[in-house]
C-alpha cells in the first residue's frame, strides 16, 4: 500500500517531540466553552450545599482585616501610611489573596486532575487558565468589600485621594492573575516529578506575602531590606495598587515595569515548561 | 477505496520502571549529560529486550509499544485485543493525545473523541443537565453544539426524571447512561472506545452497542475499540489487531480466526486432548489425571472442531489412588468471555446413578448436551474437589484444559444455521397447546 501520503493532507500529526514554541493557542481558543464550563463548576460547586453561599467570599478578607488589624496595627503598631488601618489592610489582603490563589491553585493542578488528564484530550492549558478566571470571579466579589469600606471611610470623613492611577487597575489585575499563572505553571511542571515543591508552595506562598509590602508599607521597610523587598514582584504591583484606590503608597512605574517584566518573562517560561511536562506527565504522576 | 484516517508510523514508547523519587535527579542529569553533551545513546534504556511482564530484565526501561505500523480506512470498525499490558490503552492513549509517544509519527484526518472512561469530569454537586454540558465540553464539543442535541441526549440517557438533580444522587447506573449518553452523541469522525461497555444494566448495554455500530456502519464513522469481550469484538468489528507486549502479531480482516489464535494459540490441534506428560501426582492424594479428550459413541478420538448436531462425550482417563464419598469429579466449560456455561460433576444425578470408580486405572465418560452451544470455541477444565472441603482441582487455578470449537449445524430449521445471540443457543420445541 502506497503510504507516501502529502504532510499537508492531514487535520492532526502525532510526534514524540515538537517545537519547544509550538504553544497551542489555536486548540485553546477552539475550547473556550470549556473555560468558562469549569470556572462555572468552581463557582457553583464553591457554595452548593453552603447555607451562607457566596457570602463566604466576604467572610475571609473580613476576619483576616480584623485580625491583622488587631495584631499589626493594635499591638506590633505597624505604619500605614496614615491611612485607616482595616482599608490599609483589607487592599493588601484583596490584591495579595488574588495573587496567592492563581499561584497555590495552578501549582497543583496536574495533581489534582491527573485523573481527567489521564483519560481524555483537550489543552491542558484551559485547566489552569480557568482556575485564574474563577478566582478573578472571587477577586471582583472581594472588590465589592474593599469599594464598600472605601465608601464608608469616605462618608466619614476620611481623606482618600484617588485619581488617574485607578486606570491602572485592570493591568495591575492581569499582572497578578499572570504573575500568579506562570509561576505556578512552572511549580506544578516540577512537581509532577519531584513532589518536593508542592510542600513548598503552601508556606513559601505565607512566607512570601510578608516580604511584600501586605502588612507595612514600604516607606516603612527598613533601609537594610528595602532593595530586597523591592526586587519581589508583588511588592510593585501591590503599592501601585493601594496607590491607585487610597493615594498612598511608594508607587513608580519603574517598579511597575520591573513587575510587568518579571511577569511576562514567568509566564512565557511557564507556558513552554507546561507544555513540555503536559505531553508526558501522564506516566509519571 | 476509501480514505485513510489514521496513519501510524513506527511508533514507539518507552516507560521507565521501578520508583521514581529519590535519586531521579542525579540519573536525569547523567542521562541529559551523556545524551546532549556527548551525544551518546540512552544509558539506561537497553536495546532488544521486549517487554514481557512476567519476566525479570535487566533494564529499568521497557518499551511498551514498539515499532508500530498500521493505518486505518474511513468507516472501519478496528478492535485491538491482547493480554494485560500488551500496550492496547498505551496505544489508545497516544492515538488521544493523552501521552506523547517516544519516537514515531501518527497522522489523523478528522476528529477524534475519545472514551476511554465514561463520565470524565462529571462533578458530583453539579445537576444532571450542566454536567452534560461540562462533560460535552470536556470531550471537545462547542456550547451549541450540545444544546442543539440536549433533547437527544436526555432521551437516550433515559434519567430524564432526574436531570435537573445532582448527579451525586444518581444510582451508578444512572451516571453510566447519563455520560455514555454525552459520549454517544460527539460528532467527530473517529471514535475511539475502551471498555466502556461493561457497564449499566443489559437493556442499555444493548443500546450502546447498537450505537456504535450505527456510528460504524450507517453514519461511516470510524471506530476504534479495545475490549477484553471476544464476543463484542466479533460483533463490532469488521478489522481486529493482535497485540502482544507492545508488537503487532497480527493486523487482518479475520476477526474470528485472529480471536481464535489470540485465546487458543496457533496450535490448534494439540488443544483438544491434553496428556499428563510426566504422570504428575497435581498434589492431590485421591487421583491423578492421566489424560483428557472428546471423543464420540465408541470412544474414538475426535478433532477440536465439530459440528453441533454431533454426539460428542468428554473423557477423562484417571489413576484413582484412594476413594472418597465426597469426591466429586467432572468439568467446567468456559466460553471466549471466559464465562463459566456451565459446571457438570459425576454426582449430578441421584446417588444410585452415580458412577462408580474403581482404585487403579479408570475412565469417566459424559456426553455433552447435543445443539445447546452456541458457534464459538469454548475451554473445557478439569474441575474436581471434596463436596464442601476442598478444590482438587479449581479451573481458576490448576486445571488441566481442553478446547472445542462448534462450528455449524445449529439446528435443522432453514432459518437459524448460524452464530445467534446469546451464550447458548438451544434448540426447543414450540407448540400450539389444544383448545380446551
Amino acid at each position: 500500500m502506497d503510504n507516501k501520503k502529502p504532510e499537508v493532507g492531514w487535520d492532526l500529526i502525532i510526534e514524540g517531540t515538537s517545537s519547544l514554541f509550538d504553544l497551542k493557542f489555536r486548540d485553546v481558543w477552539r475550547y473556550r466553552d470549556l473555560l468558562l464550563m469549569f470556572v462555572k463548576r468552581d463557582f457553583v460547586s464553591f457554595y452548593k450545599q453552603t447555607i451562607l453561599g457566596p457570602l463566604w467570599f466576604f467572610i475571609q478578607p473580613l476576619f483576616t482585616t480584623i485580625i491583622y488589624t488587631f495584631v499589626f496595627g493594635g499591638l506590633a503598631h505597624i505604619s500605614t501610611d496614615g491611612l485607616p488601618q482595616p482599608l490599609f489592610y483589607l487592599a493588601g489582603i484583596t490584591a495579595w489573596n488574588y495573587f496567592a490563589d492563581c499561584i497555590t491553585k495552578t501549582s497543583t493542578v496536574f495533581r489534582d486532575n491527573s485523573n481527567i488528564f489521564g483519560k481524555v484530550y483537550f489543552p491542558r492549558l484551559i485547566l489552569p487558565l480557568s482556575i485564574v478566571a474563577s478566582n478573578l470571579v472571587r477577586f471582583a466579589v472581594q472588590m465589592l468589600l474593599f469599594l464598600s469600606m472605601i465608601a464608608y471611610y469616605y462618608w466619614s470623613g476620611t481623606v482618600i485621594s484617588s485619581g488617574w492611577a485607578l486606570l491602572m487597575f485592570p493591568v495591575l489585575v492581569l499582572m497578578m492573575a499572570l504573575l500568579g499563572l506562570g509561576l505556578g505553571l512552572i511549580i506544578t511542571a516540577m512537581t509532577t516529578k519531584y513532589r518536593d515543591l508542592a510542600f513548598l508552595v503552601t508556606f513559601g506562598v505565607q512566607l512570601l506575602m510578608y516580604a511584600t509590602t501586605v502588612i507595612y508599607p514600604l516607606s516603612a521597610a527598613p533601609e537594610k531590606y528595602k532593595h530586597l523587598i523591592e526586587l519581589n514582584p508583588m511588592t510593585g504591583i501591590i503599592e501601585a495598587f493601594r496607590y491607585s484606590f487610597l493615594g498612598k503608597g511608594e508607587f513608580s512605574t519603574w517598579s511597575v515595569g520591573y513587575s510587568a517584566i518579571v511577569t511576562i518573562i514567568a509566564l512565557f517560561i511557564g507556558i513552554i515548561v507546561f507544555n513540555k511536562t503536559e505531553k508526558t506527565f501522564v506516566d509519571t504522576v | 477505496m476509501s480514505q485513510t484516517v489514521i496513519n501510524v508510523e513506527n511508533l514507539s514508547k518507552l516507560y521507565r520502571l521501578g520508583e521514581i523519587g529519590t535519586g531521579t535527579i542525579s540519573r536525569d542529569l547523567e542521562r541529559w549529560y551523556k545524551m546532549r553533551i556527548r551525544g551518546q545513546a540512552d544509558p539506561f534504556l537497553k536495546i532488544g529486550e521486549t517487554n514481557e511482564r512476567n519476566k525479570k530484565g535487566d533494564s529499568e526501561i521497557v518499551y511498551s509499544l514498539r515499532d508500530i505500523n498500521f493505518e486505518v480506512l474511513q468507516g472501519e470498525a478496528l478492535g485491538i485485543i491482547g493480554k494485560n499490558g500488551a500496550g492496547k490503552s498505551t496505544l489508545l492513549k497516544i492515538i488521544s493525545r493523552i501521552t506523547s509517544p517516544t519516537t514515531g509519527k501518527i497522522s489523523i484526518n478528522g476528529r477524534v473523541a475519545s472514551l476511554l472512561e465514561v463520565g470524565t469530569g462529571f462533578h458530583p454537586e453539579l445537576t444532571g443537565r450542566e454536567n452534560i454540558y461540562l462533560n460535552g465540553a470536556i470531550l471537545g464539543m462547542r456550547k451549541k453544539e450540545i444544546t442543539s442535541k440536549l433533547e437527544e441526549i436526555i432521551d437516550f440517557s433515559g434519567v430524564e426524571r432526574y436531570v435537573d438533580t445532582p448527579v451525586k444522587r444518581y444510582s451508578s447506573g444512572m451516571y453510566v447512561r447519563l455520560a455514555f449518553a454525552v459520549a454517544a452523541h460527539l460528532e467527530s469522525e473517529i471514535l475511539i472506545v475502551d471498555e466502556v461497555l461493561a457497564v449499566g444494566d443489559s437493556d442499555f448495554q444493548k443500546k450502546c452497542l447498537g450505537k456504535m455500530q450505527d456510528v460504524s456502519t450507517k453514519e461511516g464513522r470510524t471506530i476504534l475499540f479495545v475490549s477484553h469481550s471476544m464476543n463484542l469484538v466479533e460483533r463490532l468489528c469488521n478489522k481486529c489487531l493482535l497485540l502482544d507486549n507492545g508488537i503487532i502479531v497480527k493486523n487482518t480482516n479475520d476477526v474470528r480466526g485472529l480471536i481464535n489464535e489470540y485465546l487458543f494459540g496457533n496450535d490448534k490441534n494439540s488443544v483438544h486432548e491434553w496428556i499428563n506428560q510426566n504422570q504428575r501426582t497435581c498434589g492431590n492424594e485421591y487421583f491423578i489425571p492421566l489424560r483428557m479428550f472428546l471423543c464420540d459413541q465408541n470412544g474414538k478420538k475426535m478433532g477440536n472442531t465439530v459440528s453441533n448436531n454431533e454426539d460428542i462425550y468428554f473423557n477423562i482417563d484417571l489413576q484413582v489412588l484412594n476413594i472418597d464419598p465426597a469426591l466429586n469429579i467432572g468439568y467446567s466449560i468456559y466460553n471466549e468471555d471466559s464465562q463459566i456455561v456451565y459446571w457438570s460433576l459425576d454426582t449430578d444425578s441421584e446417588e444410585e446413578r452415580w458412577p462408580k470408580i474403581q482404585i487403579g486405572d479408570c475412565s469417566l465418560r459424559s456426553k455433552l448436551p447435543k445443539r445447546l452451544f452456541n458457534e464459538g470455541t469454548y475451554r473445557i477444565g478439569l474441575l474436581a474437589g471434596l463436596h464442601n472441603r476442598a478444590y482438587l482441582f479449581d479451573p481458576n487455578k490448576n486445571s488441566p484444559f481442553i478446547h472445542i470449537t462448534i462450528q455449524g449445524n445449529l439446528s435443522d430449521s432453514p432459518l437459524w444455521t448460524e452464530k445467534r445471540y446469546g451464550v447458548v443457543a438451544p434448540v426447543i420445541e414450540w407448540f400450539v397447546p389444544p383448545k380446551i
